[in-house]
């Protein structure tokens, strides 16, 4: 008996498709937003946007908590006053702390979106998912205009992550709740 | 071969189900407000897009193109995904897409395992077919955990518990977790959050689908909003995902259009909340173990038709049912399928792939041919064509009668509809013209029979309802 590969696919060929022409690709690729459309967008989704110019002075609102940062992060970032949680954490222990402070690799200015890739500054996934607050720095370069542009960017084969807003459900009578499983709060901090 | 359980077992045809829908007024008063909302917001939000059309063409385009080489293109993605550290299954159909499944959550000793939307599981009764073999499935989307919950069946693609309104859901939370919880959607969702919380941490095995696969990398990508998918894509051991071999793009490129046109078509935002995408194992980060799972499960048998395989474009945004008339008067589970609605008029008979089953043949006819669907349609489905292009298939498979006749015009639908809200209204009037409990004359339709006789007067219970029981 044929296995369940080679039957699908004796399938598929059998049903003869014909070949298509290839895709016309007449849409935006470039896109032109820069760091307000950014701002606003982000904003829109109900995540707390600043635009500043000194990091360490804008993390003084860490002061007196608990907050994971990858053992990447620019030594800048790891202010006094704030008690750094650095890997091998647990699980319980990402729950347990007040919130994360993470880096990204791209942003997307059209859609007000960040991608984390897992590299330098981010750490991996876990990190961003489990504190109920998720500061995020996106430095000016890192803003992308467009999707297309964004992806041309990324390495696809490396964990991604797209966050646009803090979580948020539409499944109760489609009204928008922001706060679910995901980190409550969002927070940009896009450094000019 | 065992029966797809696309369909329902035991689901009567369509006009048969959507009599009793029509009749309920709750359910179409959830329906209206649901769909009014997002159709103004998916208007707003693919208004403000300059290139919507050439998006929408490239998007049919792409998605014929994997059509037209979807062996050589499966066979791409298995290495791309086997090269990485994943593991790839292929399966025939539910039946054996669901035995896969319950072997690797057995090898992994899991009796409890969690899980992110999933229209294809959805398809292939994976949760019935885990439960049967021991295992327990936890839906950890919203709207899957409400109609788990409520013992109830999907009706939507994107929002399965569309049908409920806020004091339904806080009924059925309240009943099954055994919390005291107000109806605002906040806390609800909040519920929710504490209930699953300790499942995400513990599970060991996670169950997902898949929104895209990239066949020259072997990434997937799951689009979602809560959080629920990021917590099974990343905190358990062993991720499976369930895929039917469609949902492919061929290149990393191609996924910059699906992720323009996806979310606004669905949820109507500029972009869903989050997007996940890994290949294949990461060391350190995420599962360490991974199989894909492709299913035909009546796919390659639509592949076949030149006409109806254009329903394999679908990406599940949910738009079309959204703006359908008829859906917001019959609601999903009249279709007696997970796919309702104008996708599931053309795609749930072909993946049947039978016409003489009167319930399958039946679906097609659940449509006014207003062309609502395709104008929506991100990917350009022809859903009108297709659906005439079916029912000929159908009306030829059972020979002309009179009820392939009355379904063609799915204007009973409408007929039936607005005569239960005239009823429906008469039934509030009665009440006041009723002296001493009982009613001697009632504006039509009632008056076709308080002519004859008088009437007790309707209480508390709809008039509808009341002339149900009443009427003999
Ligand atoms: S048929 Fe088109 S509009 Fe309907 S769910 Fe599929 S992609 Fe969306």
């Amino acid at each position: 008996m044929a296995s369940a590969k080679e039957e699908i696919l004796a399938r598929i060929r059998n049903a003869k498709v014909p070949p298509v022409a290839p895709t016309v690709r007449g849409y935006d690729r470039e896109g032109t937003g820069g760091v307000e459309l950014f701002a606003e967008r982000v904003a829109d989704y109900r995540a707390i946007v600043h635009v500043v110019t000194d990091v360490p002075e804008a993390l003084e609102r860490l002061k007196g908590k608990r907050i994971v940062a990858p053992h990447d992060v620019p030594a800048e970032w790891l202010v006094d006053g704030v008690t750094w949680l650095h890997e091998p954490l647990t699980i319980e222990e990402l729950d347990q702390s007040d919130g994360v402070l993470t880096g990204c690799a791209v942003a997307i200015a059209d859609t007000g979106t960040i991608v984390l890739d897992g590299s330098e500054g981010q750490g991996r996934r876990a990190l961003t998912l489990l504190p109920d607050y998720h500061l995020c720095v996106v430095r000016v370069d890192q803003i992308a205009a467009s999707v297309p542009e964004a992806l041309q960017r990324l390495e696809p084969t490396r964990p991604l992550t797209f966050i646009s807003g803090p979580s948020a459900t539409s499944d109760i009578e489609l009204n928008r709740v922001e706060g679910v499983h995901g980190p409550r709060t969002l927070e940009v901090l896009i450094v000019g | 071969m065992a029966r797809n359980p696309v369909t329902w077992l035991g689901s009567p045809t369509f006009p048969k189900a959507a009599h009793e829908a029509l009749a309920d007024t709750q359910l179409r008063q959830n329906l209206r407000k649901a769909t009014g909302t997002i159709r103004g917001r998916r208007a707003a939000a693919v208004g403000e897009m300059t290139d919507w059309e050439q998006l929408r063409v490239a998007g049919e385009q792409i998605k014929d193109d994997v059509l037209s080489r979807l062996d050589t293109l499966l066979l791409q993605l298995e290495e791309s995904v086997t090269a990485r550290g994943g593991v790839v299954h292929w399966a025939r159909d539910a039946e054996e897409a669901n035995k896969i499944v319950l072997d690797l959550c057995r090898a992994e000793n899991a009796r409890e395992v969690v899980k992110v939307k999933s229209m294809a599981t959805a398809e292939i009764g994976l949760n019935e077919a885990l439960e049967a073999g021991g295992v327990h499935a936890i839906e950890t989307d919203l709207a899957e955990l409400i109609v788990q919950l409520g013992d109830d069946r999907p009706s939507h693609i994107l929002v399965p518990a569309i049908h409920r309104n806020r004091s339904e859901i806080r009924e059925i939370f309240q009943r099954r977790m055994g919390v005291e919880v107000s109806d605002e959607p906040a806390d609800l969702a909040e519920a929710a959050r504490v209930y699953l919380r300790e499942k995400f941490l513990t599970a060991k095995v996670a169950i997902s689908g898949a929104n895209f696969a990239v066949a020259d990398s072997g990434s997937i990508v799951v689009l979602e909003s809560e959080g629920n998918g990021r917590m099974c894509l990343t905190l358990p051991e062993t991720l499976i995902t369930v895929m039917g071999i469609e949902k492919l793009v061929p290149t990393w490129q191609d996924l910059e259009v699906f992720l323009q046109l996806l979310p606004r078509s669905s949820t109507a935002e500029r972009m869903n909340p989050y997007t996940s995408v890994w290949t294949g194992v990461t060391p350190g980060d995420g599962p360490q173990r991974f199989h894909l799972v492709l299913i035909d499960n009546g796919r390659t048998a639509t592949l076949e038709d030149s006409v109806g395989r254009q329903a394999l474009r679908c990406i599940r945004c949910s738009a079309c049912l959204n703006v359908c008339p008829v859906y917001e008067r019959t609601g999903g589970q009249s279709y007696g399928s997970v796919y309702p609605g104008p996708i599931g008029a053309i795609l749930t008979p072909q993946l049947v792939g039978d016409m003489h089953d009167p319930q399958a043949a039946s679906l097609p006819f659940a449509s006014s041919l207003c062309g609502a669907c395709f104008e929506v349609c991100p990917v350009r489905i022809d859903i009108p064509s297709v659906l005439t292009h079916l029912r000929a298939e159908a009306v030829e498979a059972k020979g002309r009668t009179a009820e392939s006749v009355a379904m063609a015009a799915a204007a009973w639908v409408f007929r039936e509809a607005s005569r239960y809200e005239k009823a429906q209204k008469a039934g509030s009037l009665a009440r006041f013209l009723a002296r001493d409990g009982r009613i001697t004359s009632l504006p039509w339709p009632g008056s076709k029979w308080t002519a004859s006789r008088d009437v007790p007067a309707p209480p508390s219970e709809s008039f509808r309802a009341w002339w149900r029981k009443n009427r003999g």
